[in-house]
């Protein structure tokens, strides 16, 4: 290679390092605010805004989905599998939304700890397979934990 | 082998030869589109939790990994073009911008269209989809800028700065539901350890894939053939093309 290409080379090489680490250390600073939401453990631990709405991600605790009497509202636990926060939605929830599932609530807490979300969106995971194979995974995970869990009843 | 590298370098011999090739790369794209598109809709089966949906999977994701893909092709040829001054490099690297934006405006298009029974959205602001969305700009801003310099070698490498300037964005697309929290899902079929996908979903896939890779290639080189010609208008070999055409 010679002399002039050699040097275009090495500047553009720069150049691509440059950016690269300049808008690495940009993202790094920016970090909190590019999360999309919060994990339960955050929002217990003080981390989440208090007086501003922000969202709340995790797993829909299975069980703990109750329809108010009103038809509309929903209570739910939602967790990471360290802590747990209510939730209290009213409106419409999408159709992926079950026990089970993760969710993404943007709303705000109340004096008594509880998530008051505007908002319920349903996060599906990276998995896809047909319900037979799910069925049967699920027998076969079932199978493994039910000595392991000893005498525990099911809920 | 760099012989033949070397003799693709000169646009008469490209011209010629990608004139030969097309149909054959078109063929091939039409049977895996035929192949992909009737193993994803009516052979694979459905999903445990997203029933019949998640089939737009077999256009979103190939669509988002050619908006990737792409835009690395653009970049390695509009940097061979700046350090080589390759002509043919440069054709190379603004005549993908136009299909890579193409392809990022499907992706964007398709993911919205999965978002909304989905997750309940048809757009948020997360990482993964505000990055995907600055990737459509770059492609833009790279069309634009090249348009708007008269000169065309001058464009070329004004442009091919600016893909080389946006490259940082690629890593950061395919990483973002992995260093944030996000509400797009992780990677199913680009990890380490085995896709997370049946096999029976993932054949549809890998078809689709390809037949989007080749249907890149058609279209990247009748458009690189057209902005050759433009180039060399007033060279001896396109006059006698002309020539012998009319």
């Amino acid at each position: 290679m010679n002399p002039v290409r050699k040097k275009r080379l090495i500047l553009i090489g720069l150049m691509v390092a440059g950016v690269a680490i300049a808008v690495g250390f940009a993202l790094n600073a920016f970090n909190q605010n590019l999360m999309f939401f919060y994990a339960p453990s955050e929002v217990i631990a003080g981390d989440a805004p208090p007086d501003h709405p922000f969202r709340l991600g995790g797993l829909v605790t299975t069980g703990s989905v109750q329809r108010q009497p009103d038809g509309l509202t929903t209570r739910f636990d939602v967790t990471d599998n360290v802590k747990t926060v209510t939730v209290q939605y009213t409106g419409i929830l999408p159709d992926l939304f079950r026990e089970g599932q993760g969710i993404v609530a943007h709303g705000k807490l109340n004096e008594n700890g509880v998530f008051i979300a505007d908002e319920v969106l349903a996060k599906h995971d990276e998995n896809y397979m047909p319900p037979e194979v799910a069925a049967s995974l699920k027998d076969a995970h079932d199978a493994a934990t039910a000595p392991a869990a000893g005498k525990s009843s099911k809920p | 082998m760099l012989k033949f590298f070397h003799r693709m370098a000169s646009p008469k011999y490209f011209y010629q030869f990608t004139g030969k090739l097309i149909p054959w790369l078109g063929i091939a794209c039409l049977g895996f589109m035929l192949a992909g598109l009737y193993d994803g809709l009516l052979v694979a089966p459905t999903d445990y939790q997203q029933g019949d949906s998640y089939r737009i999977m077999f256009v979103h994701v190939p669509a988002a990994w050619m908006s990737l893909f792409i835009y690395m092709v653009m970049a390695t040829a509009g940097a061979i073009g700046l350090i080589w001054h390759i002509k043919l490099a440069e054709v190379m690297a603004i005549s993908s911008a136009h299909v890579g934006a193409s392809f990022t405006f499907l992706a964007l298009v398709t993911g919205s269209i999965w978002g909304k029974p989905m997750w309940g959205a048809w757009w948020v602001w997360d990482a993964r989809l505000t990055s995907e969305l600055i990737l459509l700009f770059l492609y833009l801003g790279v069309i634009a800028l090249y348009n708007a310099v008269e000169d065309k070698r001058t464009a070329a490498r004004a442009t091919s700065i600016l893909a080389l300037v946006g490259v940082v964005n690629i890593p950061i697309i395919h990483y973002s539901v992995e260093w944030w929290n996000t509400l797009h899902q992780g990677p199913t079929v680009t990890k380490f350890d085995a896709p997370s996908i049946d096999l029976k979903m993932l054949i549809p896939l890998l078809l689709m894939a390809v037949a989007f890779k080749l249907f890149y290639a058609v279209v990247v080189l009748m458009r690189a053939r057209c902005e050759i010609l433009q180039r060399e208008r007033n060279s001896g070999w396109v006059k006698e093309l002309v020539r012998a055409s009319s």
